[in-house]
C-alpha cells in the first residue's frame, strides 16, 4: 500500500464515522461539529485527487463561514431532542430497510463492474505549477457563462426570500436614526427659558 | 472564442425578464403602500412586452448558444409565450385578492418573476446544470411565495412541507444525473443521445440513473406515487400563491420532462418494455389518473380537490409523453398548454367568490351561485366542463388527442384506463355544476370583482369553448412547435 493510498483510508474511515456522528449524536452541536469534521476530511480526499482549489474553498465556506453559522444558531435555539426523535424507534426498522435498499443499490451500481480502472483509466498527474484554479476560472467565465449567471440570480432571489419572509416593520420598535442624530442642532435639544430672578 | 453579441438575441427573453425583476425590485422601494398598482402595473405590461420579445426573436430555425447550455427552438418559443400569458392571468386574478389581505407587497410580483424567470430558463435549457439551476430558481421563488402570508399558519407549514421535499426531489434528480454524467460524460442534451447508444442501452448505471431522474421529475411534477405535498401546499397557501402555482410551472414541468427525457434520453425510451422511461411513464400516468381522481371525490375543500384533479392531469400530460412518438408530444404540449389555461381560470373564479374575512375554499360556498351571478356560474361550468373532457369543450380534445396518440403506440389498455378514470373524474367536476346551478344558495351577497378581472375571467371562460369549437389552431402551433 502507498502511503497515497493509506492516507486516503485514514481520511476515508473518519470521514464515514463523522458523518454517522453527524445523525446519531444526541446534543446538536456535537452533530455540527462532527459535521465539520466530516467536511475536513473529505476536503483532504479533494485534495489527494488534485482538486485543491475546491478542498480549500470547502473550509473556508462551509467550515469557516457557513458551520459557524450554523452552530451560532444552534447555541441560540433551545432544540428540544426529546420531540425531534419522538417515533424514531417507530420508524427504525422502515428507515433500516430503506437504507440497506439504498446502500444495496449503490453497491452494485457504483462499483469496480462500472467505474473500474479497466472502464476509465485513471487520469494523468498534473505537473506541480498546474493551477486548477486557473483552468476553473478560465471555463467558469466563458463555457458556463450563462448557469453562472443563474447562480448569481438564484442567489438574489434567496436575499428577497429572505428578507420578505422575515423582515417586520414593528411601529413600536424603538431604534435610532444616525442620520437625525447627526443633523440635530442645539435649539432642538435644549430649551432658553429666561426667568425672572427670584427677589427676597 | 470570440464574443458575437448577436449570441445573445435568442436569449433576449430572459434577459428582458431579469432586468424586470430587478427593475420591479427597485422601483417598488420607493412606492408607498397606496401607490402598489403601479408595481402591479409595470408586472403586468412587462410581461406583455416580454410576448412580443419573445415572439420577434422568435425563429423556425433552432439555435444552440452559450457552449450548448441554452437552446432556442419553436417549441421553446411557444412554452415562454404560454407562460407568460397564463402568469399574466395568474397575476391579475390575484390582484383583488392580495389587496383585500393586505398582501398586496412588491415581494409577490418580484418573486412572481423570478418565479417565470426560472421557468423559461428551465424550457430553453440544453443542459442538466441549466434545467437543474432554472428548476432551483423557480422552486426558491415558490417557497417564499407560499408562505406570503406570514401570519398564516397553514401557510407556513404548506411552505416547509414544500420546502423538505422539493429539496428531497432536487437530490434525488441531481442524483441520477451524476450517473448519467458519469456514464456519457456530457451534460448536453444535444450530445447526451449520441453517447447514450455509444455506452450501451442496458447499461445499469444508465438505467440507475434514470429511475432516479424521473423520481425526481415526478416529484416536480406532483405524480403519484410522489404526490403528497400537492394538496396540502395548494391548500395551505393562499389562494393567490395556488393559482399561480398550479397553472404556469405546470408548463415548466412539462418542458422538463421533454428536454430531459426526450432531447436527452430519447434512446432509453424503452418502447414496448418496462425497462425505459416509457414502462416507468406508465406505472406514474395510471397511477396518477386512479388516486388523484379516486381521492378527488373525497374533498370538501375545493382547493385541494382543484389539487387532486391537478395530479390526475398530470398523469394525462404523461401519457402523451410516454407514447414516445412526436404525435404523443404534441398531443402532451396541448394538453399542458390547455390545462394551465383551465387551472388559471378555476382557481380565478375561487378567488372571485372569494372576499375579505372569507375564502370559498368549500364546496357548499358554490351553491347556487347561477341565483347569485348566472354569467360568471356559467364560466365555471365551461371550465369544469372542460377539466372533466366533456364536449364541446377544449378539455374534451386535449383528452382525446392524448388518448389517440397512446393508442397509435399500441398501449391500448393505457387508454382504456385514462378513459376509465376521466369518466369516475367527471363526477367531482359535475358536483360542482350541480351545486351550482341546482342547490339554494347558503350566501346571497353579490361577487365583488374588478372589471379587468370580470372581462379576463369571462375570456378566459369562453377560451375553453372557443378552443374547443376550433382546436385546429393551437394544435397546429403544437405540431409546429414538436416539429412533426
Amino acid at each position: 500500500m502507498t502511503f497515497e493510498k493509506f492516507i486516503f483510508y485514514v481520511l476515508a474511515a473518519v470521514l464515514i464515522i463523522s458523518a454517522t456522528m453527524v445523525i446519531t449524536r444526541k446534543n446538536p452541536v456535537h452533530a455540527a461539529l462532527s459535521l465539520i469534521l466530516a467536511f475536513v476530511a473529505s476536503s483532504g480526499i479533494w485534495l489527494l485527487a488534485e482538486a485543491e482549489f475546491l478542498a480549500i474553498v470547502l473550509v473556508l465556506v462551509y467550515v469557516g463561514a457557513v458551520m459557524v453559522l450554523f452552530l451560532f444558531v444552534l447555541m441560540m435555539l433551545d432544540i428540544d431532542v426529546a420531540t425531534l426523535r419522538a417515533g424514531f424507534i417507530k420508524m427504525l426498522p422502515l428507515g433500516i430497510l430503506m437504507a440497506i435498499a439504498m446502500a444495496a443499490e449503490l453497491i452494485l451500481v457504483v462499483g469496480p463492474e462500472n467505474f473500474g480502472l479497466d472502464k476509465f483509466a485513471a487520469p494523468a498527474r498534473h505537473a506541480a505549477d498546474y493551477s486548477n484554479t486557473e483552468e476553473l476560472g478560465g471555463v467558469l467565465y466563458t463555457v458556463y457563462m450563462y448557469p453562472f449567471e443563474i447562480a448569481a440570480v438564484i442567489l438574489l432571489v434567496a436575499i428577497i426570500a429572505a428578507i420578505g419572509l422575515t423582515m417586520r416593520r414593528r411601529p413600536d420598535s424603538k431604534y435610532l436614526d444616525p442620520a437625525n442624530q447627526v443633523v440635530v442642532k442645539r435649539k432642538d435639544r435644549v430649551r432658553m427659558v429666561s426667568m425672572d430672578a427670584e427677589k427676597g | 472564442m470570440q464574443f458575437d453579441s448577436n449570441q445573445l438575441i435568442p436569449v433576449l427573453p430572459e434577459i428582458y425578464i431579469l432586468s424586470l425583476a430587478c427593475l420591479v425590485l427597485v422601483i417598488d422601494l420607493f412606492i408607498k403602500q397606496e401607490n402598489r398598482i403601479v408595481t402591479y402595473g409595470i408586472t403586468q405590461i412587462g410581461l406583455l412586452l416580454a410576448v412580443a420579445i419573445t415572439v420577434a426573436v422568435g425563429q423556425p430555425q433552432t439555435q444552440i448558444i452559450f457552449d450548448g447550455s441554452y437552446i432556442r427552438d419553436p417549441m421553446s418559443d411557444v412554452l415562454k409565450v404560454g407562460i407568460f400569458v397564463v402568469s399574466f392571468l395568474a397575476f391579475l386574478y390575484a390582484k383583488d385578492y392580495l389587496r383585500d389581505r393586505d398582501l398586496f407587497k412588491g415581494e409577490f410580483y418580484t418573486l412572481g418573476l423570478f418565479a417565470v424567470l426560472g421557468m423559461i430558463i428551465m424550457v430553453s435549457a440544453n443542459s442538466f446544470l441549466t434545467i437543474y439551476l432554472g428548476l432551483e430558481l423557480l422552486a426558491l421563488s415558490m417557497y417564499a411565495l407560499v408562505a406570503f402570508n406570514r401570519d398564516s399558519q397553514d401557510g407556513a407549514e404548506a411552505a416547509m412541507k414544500y420546502f423538505v421535499l422539493g429539496a428531497l426531489a432536487s437530490g434525488i434528480l441531481l442524483y441520477g444525473i451524476s450517473m448519467v454524467y458519469g456514464m456519457t460524460g456530457t451534460i448536453r442534451f444535444d450530445e447526451l443521445g449520441g453517447a447514450i447508444q455509444k455506452v450501451g442501452l442496458d447499461n445499469v448505471v444508465l438505467v440507475f440513473g434514470l429511475v432516479f431522474i424521473v423520481i425526481g421529475l415526478s416529484f416536480k411534477l406532483g405524480a403519484v406515487p410522489f404526490h403528497m405535498w400537492v394538496p396540502d401546499v395548494y391548500h395551505g397557501a393562499p389562494t393567490a400563491v395556488t393559482l399561480f402555482l398550479g397553472s404556469a410551472p405546470k408548463i415548466a414541468a412539462f418542458a422538463l420532462a421533454m428536454r430531459m427525457l426526450v432531447d436527452g434520453m430519447e434512446p432509453l425510451v424503452g418502447q414496448g418494455g418496462w425497462q425505459g422511461w416509457q414502462g416507468m411513464l406508465i406505472v406514474l400516468a395510471v397511477l396518477s389518473m386512479a388516486i388523484g381522481n379516486l381521492i378527488a371525490i373525497a374533498q370538501t375543500n375545493i382547493k385541494r380537490m382543484l389539487a387532486y384533479s391537478t395530479i390526475s392531469h398530470v398523469g394525462f400530460i404523461l401519457l402523451g409523453i410516454l407514447a414516445g412518438t412526436k404525435e404523443g408530444y404534441t398531443a402532451a404540449m396541448f394538453y399542458t398548454l390547455v390545462y394551465a389555461l383551465m387551472s388559471a381560470g378555476g382557481f380565478g373564479i375561487v378567488i372571485a367568490l372569494s372576499r375579505r374575512g372569507f375564502e370559498a375554499e368549500n364546496l357548499d360556498d358554490y351553491k347556487g351561485l347561477n341565483q347569485r351571478n348566472p354569467w360568471f356560474a356559467g364560466m365555471m361550468l365551461l371550465l369544469m366542463f372542460s377539466m372533466a373532457g366533456v364536449p364541446p369543450t377544449v378539455g374534451f380534445f386535449a383528452k382525446l388527442f392524448v388518448l389517440d396518440a397512446v393508442v397509435s403506440v399500441d398501449l391500448t389498455w393505457v387508454a382504456l384506463v385514462g378513459v376509465f378514470f376521466s369518466i369516475i373524474g367527471a363526477f367531482y367536476y359535475i358536483r360542482i355544476i350541480k351545486l351550482m346551478y341546482f342547490d339554494k344558495p347558503s350566501d346571497e351577497s353579490p361577487l365583488s370583482m374588478g372589471v379587468d378581472t370580470q372581462v379576463v375571467l369571462s375570456l378566459n371562460g369562453l377560451s375553453m369553448l372557443y378552443l374547443g369549437l376550433f382546436p385546429a389552431g393551437l394544435l397546429s402551433i403544437c405540431h409546429t412547435a414538436i416539429g412533426g
